[in-house]
């Protein structure tokens, strides 16, 4: 944080979301806040607060209409702005881990090493080798990305081919593909993300973090992936054919001492991303001058979540203590 | 920081009485409210949302060292337990009969959310009083269990005479003279006995003293301990038990250690004798340092920091003992000793 950071702070409508913030993600022009205590409170228009989970939500996703929660209840749910929820999955008190969202409506669930997806062709599922730690659909086409122990595997959803294994030692527990879907990157058990190039399945190993990476986001252009698990933002550079290849990745925001960035999110439009902390600090970061304005100062506990609306008009955050707060730009 | 949740895991033999325990935590009246998570659904007669199932999934890190693992699903569960803290006093994790309790203890050291947020409180091993030496004889697992443990339960003392009861005793120190034995029948303990006892925890470690048998059996014991590997020959008709297989190793110094010479050393060690060694714990006391440095590693990986400053009537002594499988001890002695600053 350097010395003539700008201040948002004044601007910040503060939220109380009642427990540990796992996710957030917009429905039409309102925040969706998922919390540790099953709830999702709609804010920034009409609020609410909704009972959707018995127990914890686990993981979530959002297609900008709803959110679909998963929660250790065994219930896998759609919430939107208006508080209508709908149970998609009930599986009995089995933890729903993960949950993704894919092209025309595909969804896809995790419970334990079983996978599943739901698409306009009907439920189908999949047993991974082991508990699947990430999910997440490919931009273009029915193809679901499982990441597990010792590799991913890639899998035709609506085909009968045999999926596809990629390989690397260790355990992958988040998922992502490059917004031109030519990469696929995961986080790893290890202080580190793997990648592959998917045309050839050339690896990528992309190393130095001092934690665990848990938040990964691609600039709108998809030029970057900004990353947290350092005391800075790591973004490495996806511009070219090799992706981050040989390359050095720019380091930047970086917290005060002894904090990590905990949260990523880059802004839709524009060269910007938003930057969580482990001591609750939310900072805004504009890439091509590293100029930095806090929005958000010490809550006390980690920033676990953050969300732009899909007109990037409006910045949501939330973290393990409870607090929240929206940010209009 | 929100103080961490204690973890307590719950290891033993199959048949040795873990469900009768586990069974007995969760329906007993003793006002706390444990999370558990169990290896077998079907075994546990009881419907809580906070009974979970795990799969025992042994993840290898991917740093080049073979001891290294860490048990991937219980990353996720705690993971998933954490979202909703407040709930709960404590977790509470049961083992297989023939599991390994290293990845459990090392999944607290080497993952940072799970490490950051919780801390393991204790292993506890159940052990059947009736059939351990034959356990022990046909078992490995059986021995690894008891030579994690910081508190062990002999079950099933009922089944057993007196006489076979201290002998059973015997060989359970003969492998780790450190763990405290409680003598339970369908492990009849009360829960607040066995959780949130501090017995892992690096900032509570206050004694590393070998525990020895209960006073009226040994009163002829020696006390200083220094040295021994946990076969001492004492003069009072006790017998003891060398076991072949794994030792415990106890050292001390008097003399302040130059942490420049120990810390190598010890890092050193871990890496070399690392897949021999299932415990080792110290209390340190550095020159020109006014805190002690403690100290705890399963296998290759070491977990230390300074504790609190020393009292002034305490005395400046550094212990450090280990247990594990063929240790070297003369070798292991002079390289600690070649730390003293």
């Amino acid at each position: 944080m350097s010395a003539n950071t700008a201040s948002l702070t004044s601007k910040v409508r503060a939220i109380e979301a009642g427990g540990h913030v796992v996710v957030i993600h917009f429905v039409g022009d309102s925040a969706a806040i998922a919390s540790g205590e099953g709830e999702v409170l709609i804010a920034g228009g009409e609020e609410a607060l909704i009972k959707a989970h018995r127990g914890a939500i686990l993981a979530a996703a959002g297609d900008g209409r709803r959110i679909f929660t998963a929660g250790d209840d065994g219930r896998l749910v759609a919430t939107d702005a208006a508080g209508q929820v709908e149970t998609l999955v009930d599986c009995g008190g089995k933890w729903i881990d993960q949950v993704a969202l894919g092209p025309a409506g595909a969804i896809a669930w995790s419970v334990g090493k079983a996978a599943f997806t739901r698409t306009g062709k009907g439920e189908r599922s999949i047993e991974a080798p082991s508990t699947v730690g990430g999910l997440a659909f490919a931009p273009k086409g029915m193809r679901l990305a499982i990441a597990h122990y010792n590799g991913v595997t890639l899998w035709f959803t609506n085909a009968e081919a045999k999926p596809e294994t990629l390989a690397w030692k260790g355990s992958h527990l988040g998922v992502l593909f490059s917004p031109d879907g030519r990469f696929l990157i995961t986080a790893m058990q290890e202080a580190a993300l793997h990648g592959w190039r998917l045309a050839d399945g050339q690896d990528m190993r992309m190393s130095g973090y001092p934690g665990r990476v848990r938040s990964l986001s691609f600039s709108a252009d998809g030029d970057w992936l900004a990353t947290s698990g350092a005391q800075e933002v790591i973004l490495w550079p996806f511009r070219t054919r090799d992706g981050p290849m040989g390359k050095e990745p720019l380091m930047l925001a970086p917290g005060p001492k002894e904090t990590r960035v905990t949260v990523v999110a880059c802004h839709p439009q524009q060269a910007m991303f938003a930057a969580g902390y482990s001591d609750g600090m939310v900072l805004l970061v504009r890439m091509q001058d590293a100029a930095e304005a806090v929005v958000s100062q010490r809550a006390g506990a980690p920033v676990s979540a953050l969300a732009w609306r899909g007109d990037g008009k409006l910045l949501a955050f939330g973290t393990e203590n409870g607090k929240a707060g929206l940010l209009p730009l | 920081m929100p103080e961490k949740i204690p973890v307590t895991v719950l290891t033993g033999y199959l048949g040795a009485g873990k469900t009768t325990l586990l069974n007995r935590i969760l329906s007993e009246p003793h006002g706390k409210k444990y999370a558990v998570i169990v290896n077998e659904f079907g075994e546990i007669g009881i419907d809580n949302d906070l009974v979970v199932g795990a799969d025992e999934e042994v993840f290898e890190m991917n740093n080049g060292c073979i001891c290294c693992t860490v048990r991937g699903d219980l990353i996720r569960i705690l993971d998933g337990l954490l979202k909703r803290r407040g709930r709960f006093d404590g977790i509470l994790i049961e083992t297989t009969g023939l599991a390994d309790p290293a990845p459990v203890a090392q999944t607290f050291f080497l993952d940072d959310t799970v490490g950051g947020r919780t801390a393991l409180d204790a292993v506890v091993t159940v052990v059947d009083a009736k059939w351990l030496r034959e356990r022990l004889r046909d078992a490995p697992e059986a021995k690894d269990q008891i030579g994690f443990a910081d508190i062990i339960l002999l079950n099933k003392t009922d089944l057993v005479t007196p006489e076979e009861l201290r002998e059973v005793e015997l060989r359970i120190r003969a492998i780790n003279p450190y763990a405290k034995i409680h003598r339970t029948q369908r492990c009849d303990m009360p829960v607040q006995s066995l959780l949130g006892q501090g017995a892992f925890d690096l900032q509570r470690i206050l004694s590393i003293e070998p525990e020895f048998l209960a006073r009226e059996e040994h009163d002829e014991h020696d006390h200083d301990h220094h040295g021994g590997h946990g076969h001492h020959h004492h003069n009072g008709g006790l017998k003891h038990y060398h076991d072949e297989d794994m030792q415990s190793l106890s050292l001390k110094s008097d003399k302040p250690l130059d942490p420049d010479k120990f810390l190598p050393w010890i890092n050193d060690l871990v890496a070399r004798e690392g897949p021999k060694i299932l415990r080792c714990k110290g209390i340190l006391a550095f020159k020109d340092d006014p805190q002690r440095f403690v100290l705890q590693g399963v296998h290759m990986v070491l977990d230390g920091d300074h504790q609190r400053d020393w009292k002034s009537d305490e005395k400046r002594e550094s212990r450090l003992v280990f247990i594990g499988r063929e240790l070297d001890a003369a070798a292991i002695e002079q390289g600690f000793l070649a730390c003293v600053a």
